[in-house]
């Protein structure tokens, strides 16, 4: 098992090295082949690509100097608040609709609607209502991750075995006790099942709003890069954001694990 | 008659009943709108004197699980009375437990939350509830696997947790829903076994949903059968005149070979109606 995992790893090592390999290659030896081109040419033109050195030079000038933290945090704290509100009204309003079905079919079409529409659109009108700070990101965040959830904790609640319900009754629960002890359970797990897609979709939104327009943020980095053909800088950003996708879900990973300990483990071996 | 039989019959008659069905009917709305109501169970009636355990025997679908959900007051009867100890049943049952059939255990709890919980939603202080819980479920052989959630429990482990459950809470009358149906042969014998000690203790009315003929025989102080559905009714009883205490052997008694006899012959013809009502249904459908 420990082996496998090893060589699994020194796999997906190989697989970076041989990118990144390919990649300075491509960008810093030039080619003399006067068949194709007159002049001696790079294959992967730096100015378009720029080189992986250089890449991580300005990452880690970025980290070093400490300019990035400061674009690091704003990013975070936007992704949680748009976690966190679209979470709480996801399973609020998931809650409620599933437990009152005229609730739900009066709705239905609208909320259909509004998760149809694709979010892009929302982020000017946004920007516009609340202003160019955090919060027009993280308004844009909450309508992504809103819908995850509230779809979840819906099906959730409504699928609740039937005998279980049963069961629960017959041992003497009460509505309260049936909400505390079977539908909150069961619509939390699904909301947990959902949790990595749904960070995932908060992040979207901050980095989306973001780039299309703000003065800090992982996003504006990256938008402020490419508005001065600064390609070094935006492959960084996406070096950075990547990280920093990979740190939290990673943590996403660990707190599902902690939280759903009751569950069976997935059929797929590892 | 046996003189034992006699004895069961007197003391039966001369406590309260615990369940009593006055011809019940129990229909279905129709799932085409206008469509006459499917009527599953029809006249049933049927007695269950404190502490006698009677076993209800069917062809598949002949809704003997409408029955015992109508005496735990999960459906209501169209027509017809549910009485429990003599007072007419409205809303739930609160003097039944109730082992189902399909898993009914809380995914998210361990075994010891789940078998506290009945007492925990009637505000027994938690360690108490707890403690309690953990005498059950070494009463049911579990105490090694309290901490366990449902999924890391085998079938058999699972309906032990269940019985527990049940049983906290000191119910006066056992609803059973073929409790051990989904296990294999061994571990049935082995539950029913365990059934009986735990009822012998303390005898409660139990009113036992099986479509095994032998393991009604081998459980039972009565055996009801009901005929094939739909409309089905209570076609017959028979007294089972083998004493307690009983244990794995009950199967090999002369008397248990001659009461299978004739029940069978009775049931036999409803179980081949019961089918060919299926395959009617199926190819009208």
């Amino acid at each position: 098992m420990t082996r496998n995992r090893w060589s699994l790893l020194a796999l997906q090592l190989l697989v970076a090295v041989v990118l990144i390999g390919l990649w300075h290659v491509g960008a810093t030896v030039k080619w003399n082949l006067p068949s194709l081109s007159a002049k001696p040419f790079y294959v992967l033109d730096p100015f378009f690509f720029s080189t992986p050195g250089a890449v991580f030079a300005r990452t880690w000038a970025d980290f070093y100097s400490g300019a990035i933290w400061y674009h690091l945090g704003i990013t975070l704290l936007e992704t949680l608040l748009a976690f966190f509100i679209g979470a709480a009204g996801g399973v609020l309003i998931g809650f409620w609709f599933a437990r009152k079905a005229v609730l739900a079919a009066v709705f239905d079409p609208y909320v259909k609607m509004a998760n149809a529409l694709p979010r892009v659109v929302l982020a000017p009108i946004f920007a516009l209502w609340l202003g160019l700070g955090i919060w027009s990101k993280v308004a844009l965040g909450v309508t992504l991750v809103f819908f995850i959830v509230f779809f979840n904790v819906y099906q959730g609640v409504k699928e609740v075995s039937p005998t279980l319900l049963a069961n629960a009754r017959m041992l003497g629960m009460s509505e309260r006790q049936l909400m505390r002890h079977v539908f909150w359970p069961s619509a939390l797990t699904w909301m947990f099942s959902s949790l990595h897609t749904a960070v995932g979709f908060a992040l979207v939104g901050a980095v989306v709003g973001e780039y299309l327009g703000s003065a800090a943020g992982l996003g504006y980095r990256i938008h402020q890069a490419e508005g001065v053909f600064d390609v070094t800088g935006v492959f960084s950003g996406m070096l950075v954001l990547s990280i920093f996708v990979i740190l939290i879900d990673t943590l996403v990973s660990a707190i599902e694990k902690r939280l759903l300990v009751w569950r069976p483990a997935p059929a797929t071996a590892q | 008659m046996s003189p034992v039989v006699n004895a069961i019959r007197t003391q039966a008659d001369a406590a309260p009943c615990a369940v009593s069905l006055e011809g019940v009917r129990i229909a279905f709305p129709n799932a085409k709108p206008g469509g006459a109501p499917f009527i599953a169970v029809d006249q049933a009636s049927l007695d269950i004197a404190d502490g006698e355990f009677v076993a209800i025997v069917g062809p598949t679908g002949c809704g003997k699980s409408t029955l015992l959900n109508a005496t735990a007051g999960l459906l209501t009867p169209a027509f017809g009375r549910v009485s429990i100890f003599g007072e007419p049943l409205s809303g739930l049952n609160r003097k039944a437990g109730y082992l189902f059939q399909a898993e009914a255990l809380f995914p998210w709890k361990t075994a010891v939350e789940n078998v506290a919980i009945g007492l925990d939603i009637v505000g027994t202080p938690k360690d108490e509830a707890r403690a309690e819980a953990r005498k059950w479920l070494a009463r049911v052989g579990l105490s090694a696997f309290a901490d366990r959630y449902p999924h890391m429990l085998s079938g058999g482990q699972r309906k032990r947790v269940g019985l527990a459950q049940v049983l906290i809470r000191h119910p006066k009358i056992l609803l059973m829903d073929e409790p051990f149906g989904p296990l294999d042969a061994q571990t049935r014998q082995i539950m029913g076994n365990l059934l009986l000690d735990l009822w012998s203790a303390d005898r409660k009315a139990v009113l036992f949903v099986t479509h095994d003929l032998e393991e009604a025989i081998a459980l039972a102080d009565r055996v009801v059968i009901m005929g094939a559905g739909p409309a089905a009714r209570i076609i017959g009883e028979w007294r089972v005149p083998i004493p307690r205490p009983r244990d794995i052997d009950v199967r090999l008694d002369p008397v248990f070979h001659q009461l299978h006899r004739e029940i069978w012959a009775a049931l036999k013809e409803e179980v081949v109606k019961g089918y060919k009502q299926s395959e009617s249904a199926e190819q009208g459908a």
